[in-house]
C-alpha cells in the first residue's frame, strides 16, 4: 500500500494503547451542564433563554452572533439556573448553566431533515449552520463558513482528516471504526454543499483497522478515496495533510481554498450526518480521556457542558495525584488550571499527567544542533525566531517568518536543550500581530 | 485537587534527549581512537589525555564561577573538548602544553563567547591551531608509534608537493589501523570511521558533512594526481581528515544550521583542505580549513535559509 506524507515532522511516542481498543461508551448525563456561549472561533452567541426557563435537549439557547459564529444548544433537558461568567479553557466565558430534570426530553425542533440525496447543497449548509457545527478536531472554526468559499474560488477537493496524529487521542479512530458509513455520509454531504466530485479520507497507518473499515465503507463510492498516511506528527496539520493527499502546496499566509481544497475533521463529518438524519444539533461529542494516571481511560460520548471532574469519576479516578490536565492532545493542547471546566465542541481529548510528566525541564543553552530546523514542517528556523523573541527584538524575529508557524510544537519537542522554542515564537507572533494592527 | 496544577505552554511532551546525552555519545564514539592512541603511543599519550580532560573541566568550572553562571561541566561538552584536544596533539608534547591549550579552548574560545553552543569556532581545533602557530617545533614533534619514540615525518609528507606516493610511505593497512606517526588521535582512519558510524546510528550527526567533505578532498586529489586512486586513498587516510571531517566539522555550535548550508560548509572545508595540502605551505590543511569555514557560518546560514512552506515569489510591484 502506498503511504503518503509531508517533509519534516517528528515521531513522538503514540501512547494510543490506553484507549485505541476501547469501544465508545456513553458518559453519564451531567446533573448540571455548563454550556459556554462561545465554543468556536468568531463572535460569541447571545443567550436566547432566561434564568428559570425550561429547556429541552437540542433546543437552541444561544443565537449566533454573526456570520462567523455558531449557535449553541442545550445538551440536556431541565431548568436554566444561571447565565454568568464561568471558567473556560481560554479564561472566563459567558455560560448557560442548566440543571437537569433527568428526563432528557428532546426538543420539538429536532426532526429528521431529509436525506443527502434529496436535500440541496444550500439546504445542507443551512442545517450545518443551525446545528452549530464547528471544526471538531479542536480548531472549532464554524463549518458553514468553511463551506462558503467566495465565488471566485473554485473548490474541487474535500479532505476528511482522520490522521489523528496527536499522541493519546483516539476519538476519531473509534468513530471511524464504529461509524464508518455515517462518516462517509457526512463527507458526501460536505461534497454536495461544495459541489465537488473528489473526496479523500486521510488516515495514518498506525490505524490499520480503521483504514480497512473505511476502505470497505467507500467501496461503492467512485469519488471517495482512502489515503494512507505515514504515522508522523503533524500529519493532521491542514497544509501538511493537503500536501500529503493532493501534492498541492497552500501558499504561505493563504487558506486551503486557495488550492481548491477544504479540509474537515472526522468528528465534524459524523456530526453533519447526524444533524441531517436525526436533526440533533451538536450537543454531544466523542472525547478521549487518557493518561497513565487515569484508572480506566475511556473514549466517551460526552454531553457538551459536562465537567471534567465528573468524567474523571467515571474513569475510576486517579492512581496518583494529578499534576497537569491538558485539553486536547499533548502536542497542541492547552494545560488548564482546574478540573471544573466543561467539555465543549472542540474537546477531542482530556489528558491527565502526574507532576513528573507534567513538568517541563529547565532550558539550557541552544547548542545549534539544528534539530528544530531539520524537522520544522513549514521549514522555519525556530532557533533564530526564538533567540530574537527572547531579547524582545521582534523586528529581527519577524525576518525569520514567525507568522508562518503552525504552532505544532515539534521544535520544542525535539530540542535537546529543552528551550521554550514554540512559546517564544508565540510571543513573537503576538507582538507582531499587535504591531500590525496599530 | 490538593496541589495546584501545572500550567505551561504546549507542547507537553519532550523528546528524551539532552546536551549531556549527545556529548556522551561523542565521547563514546571517540573511545576506540583514544584507546588506539594509548596503545600506539603508550604512557605519554595517556598522561596527555588525562591532563587535557582535567584542565578543560577545571577551566570550565573556574570561568563559570567567575562569570557567576551555573557550572555546567555535567553536560559533557568540556569532556569532549578535552578528548579532542588531546587527540589533536603529538604524543611528545610537554604536559604544560595541553594545559595551555585547554585554557585557551574552554576559557577563551568557548566561555568568553557565552559557553556551550555559543562558540563560533571549534574550541579544540582553535586551540590546536593556536598551539601549532605558537609552538611550531613542539607541535610537530612527530614520532613513530612505540616506546622508542623515534622522530619521523608524518604520512602526508610523502605526498606533499608530489602527484604520486613516494618511496618509504606507510602502507594503507598501517594508515587504516593507525600504525603511523601523527597526532595521537588522527592516526587510525578505521577507528575514527567506526566512531563516526556510531554517531550516525545515534542520530548525533548525519553523513552529510563528513561525506561531502571527504568526497570533495577525494575528487580534488584524484584530479590533481591524474586519477591515481592510490594517491587519493593515501590522502583520505592520512592526517587529520577523518577526525576533522567526522568530529570537528560536525561541531554543532560552529557549523551552519540549514540543510543546504551544511553542504556548502563541508564543500568549503574540502576545497580549502585540498588547496592547502596540494598547493599551500603546510602538509596538512584540515584545521585551518575548518576554522576558516567556521567564521563563514553566519554568512552561509543567512544565504541558505530554507524556503518557507508555501512561499511564493514576490511579484514585482
Amino acid at each position: 500500500m502506498k503511504v503518503f506524507s509531508f517533509k519534516g515532522g517528528i515521531h513522538p511516542p503514540e501512547r494510543k494503547d490506553y484507549t485505541a481498543h476501547l469501544a465508545l461508551e456513553k458518559a453519564k448525563d451531567p446533573d448540571f451542564a455548563t454550556i459556554p456561549l462561545q465554543q468556536h472561533i468568531g463572535a460569541p452567541c447571545e443567550a436566547i433563554v432566561n434564568v428559570g426557563d425550561l429547556v429541552k435537549v437540542g433546543q437552541k439557547i444561544g443565537e449566533a452572533g454573526g456570520f462567523v459564529s455558531a449557535p449553541v444548544h442545550s445538551s440536556i433537558s431541565g431548568t436554566v439556573k444561571e447565565i454568568s461568567m464561568k471558567p473556560g479553557v481560554n479564561g472566563e466565558v459567558l455560560s448557560v448553566v442548566i440543571e437537569s430534570d433527568g428526563k432528557n426530553e428532546v426538543h420539538e425542533s429536532v426532526q429528521k431533515k431529509g436525506s443527502i440525496e434529496t436535500l440541496s447543497g444550500d439546504e445542507i449548509k443551512e442545517i450545518i449552520k443551525e446545528a452549530g457545527i464547528v471544526g471538531m478536531g479542536g480548531a472549532t472554526f464554524p463549518t458553514h463558513v468553511k463551506l462558503s468559499p467566495p465565488p471566485e474560488k473554485t473548490i474541487d477537493t474535500v479532505i476528511l482528516n482522520g490522521a489523528e496524529c496527536e499522541p493519546y487521542l483516539t476519538a476519531d479512530h473509534r468513530l471511524m471504526l464504529e461509524h464508518p458509513n455515517e462518516t462517509v455520509s457526512g463527507l458526501k454531504a460536505i461534497m454536495k454543499v461544495l459541489d465537488v466530485t473528489t473526496g479523500y479520507i486521510g488516515i495514518e497507518n498506525n490505524k490499520p483497522d480503521a483504514i480497512e473499515v473505511m476502505q470497505k465503507a467507500v467501496e461503492s463510492e467512485e469519488n471517495i478515496q482512502i489515503v494512507v498516511l505515514q504515522t508522523k506528527y503533524p500529519q493532521g496539520a491542514e497544509k501538511q495533510l493537503i500536501d500529503a493527499c493532493t501534492g498541492r502546496i497552500v501558499p504561505s499566509g493563504a487558506l486551503p481554498m486557495e488550492v481548491g481544497v477544504v479540509v474537515n475533521n472526522i468528528g465534524t463529518a459524523y456530526q453533519i450526518h447526524q444533524s441531517i438524519e436525526t436533526g440533533m444539533p451538536l450537543v454531544e461529542r466523542v472525547t478521549t480521556l487518557s493518561g497513565g494516571i487515569l484508572k480506566e481511560p475511556k473514549n466517551l460520548w460526552v454531553k457538551i457542558g459536562t465537567q471534567i471532574n465528573e468524567l474523571v469519576e467515571q474513569c475510576g479516578g486517579f492512581t496518583e495525584p494529578v499534576g497537569k490536565i491538558i485539553m486536547g492532545g499533548p502536542m497542541m493542547g492547552m494545560a488548564v488550571s482546574t478540573d471544573k471546566l466543561p467539555i465543549t465542541k472542540g474537546s477531542s481529548g482530556v489528558l491527565f499527567f502526574n507532576r513528573e510528566e507534567g513538568t517541563i525541564p529547565e532550558p539550557e543553552n541552544c547548542i545549534r544542533c539544528s534539530a528544530c530546523v531539520d524537522i520544522c514542517p513549514v521549514y522555519l528556523q525556530p532557533l533564530y525566531i526564538s533567540a530574537y523573541s527572547l531579547i524582545d527584538n521582534f523586528d529581527m524575529a519577524e525576518k525569520y517568518r514567525p507568522m508562518d508557524c503552525i504552532e505544532c510544537g515539534s521544535c520544542s519537542y525535539v530540542c535537546p536543550s529543552k528551550r521554550p522554542l514554540l512559546q517564544s515564537i508565540r510571543i513573537a507572533k503576538g507582538e507582531i500581530q499587535a504591531r500590525n494592527r496599530k | 485537587m490538593s496541589d495546584r496544577l501545572i500550567v505551561s505552554s504546549s507542547p507537553h511532551l519532550r523528546e528524551d534527549t539532552s546536551i549531556q546525552k549527545i556529548m556522551f555519545d561523542v565521547a563514546i564514539a571517540l573511545i576506540p581512537a583514544t584507546i588506539a592512541s594509548i596503545y600506539f603511543f603508550k604512557a605519554p599519550a595517556a598522561m596527555i589525555l588525562l591532563i587535557s580532560i582535567i584542565s578543560c573541566l577545571v577551566t570550565e568550572i573556574v570561568v563559570q564561577k567567575i562569570r557567576r553562571v551555573p557550572v555546567t561541566i555535567h553536560d559533557g561538552s568540556a569532556l569532549v573538548t578535552g578528548m579532542l584536544l588531546a587527540l589533536n596533539l603529538p604524543a611528545t608534547v610537554p604536559l604544560w602544553l595541553p594545559v595551555l591549550g585547554s585554557v585557551f579552548a574552554i576559557g577563551i574560545v568557548k566561555q568568553l563567547f557565552g559557553g556551550v553552543g555559543q562558540n563560533f569556532m571549534n574550541p579544540a581545533l582553535a586551540a590546536r591551531i593556536m598551539l601549532t602557530i605558537s609552538y611550531a617545533d613542539r607541535m610537530t614533534g612527530w614520532v613513530e608509534p612505540g616506546v622508542d619514540a623515534v622522530s619521523t615525518a608524518t604520512p602526508l609528507t610523502y605526498v606533499k608537493d608530489f602527484t604520486a606516493i613516494q618511496q618509504g610511505a606507510p602502507s594503507f593497512v598501517d594508515l587504516l589501523i593507525g600504525n603511523v606517526s601523527g597526532s595521537m588521535g588522527e592516526t587510525s582512519a578505521l577507528l575514527l570511521i567506526i566512531g563516526g558510524i556510531y554517531l550516525v546510528y545515534r542520530n548525533v550527526i548525519t553523513v552529510k558533512i563528513p561525506g561531502v567533505y571527504i568526497l570533495t578532498v577525494a575528487i580534488a586529489t584524484l584530479l590533481y594526481s591524474g586519477f591515481d586512486i592510490q594517491y587519493m586513498t593515501f590522502h583520505l587516510l592520512s592526517g587529520s581528515l577523518m577526525i576533522g571531517a567526522i568530529y570537528m566539522a560536525t561541531d554543532y555550535a560552529s557549523t551552519p544550521v540549514t540543510p543546504r548550508g551544511r553542504i556548502y560548509f563541508a564543500l568549503g572545508c574540502g576545497i580549502l583542505t585540498a588547496t592547502i595540502r596540494l598547493f599551500g605551505g603546510y602538509a596538512e590543511g584540515v584545521g585551518f580549513s575548518i576554522l576558516l569555514m567556521n567564521t563563514m557560518v553566519p554568512l552561509i546560514d543567512r544565504y541558505t535559509a530554507p524556503k518557507v512552506f508555501g512561499e511564493v515569489k514576490k511579484q514585482n510591484a
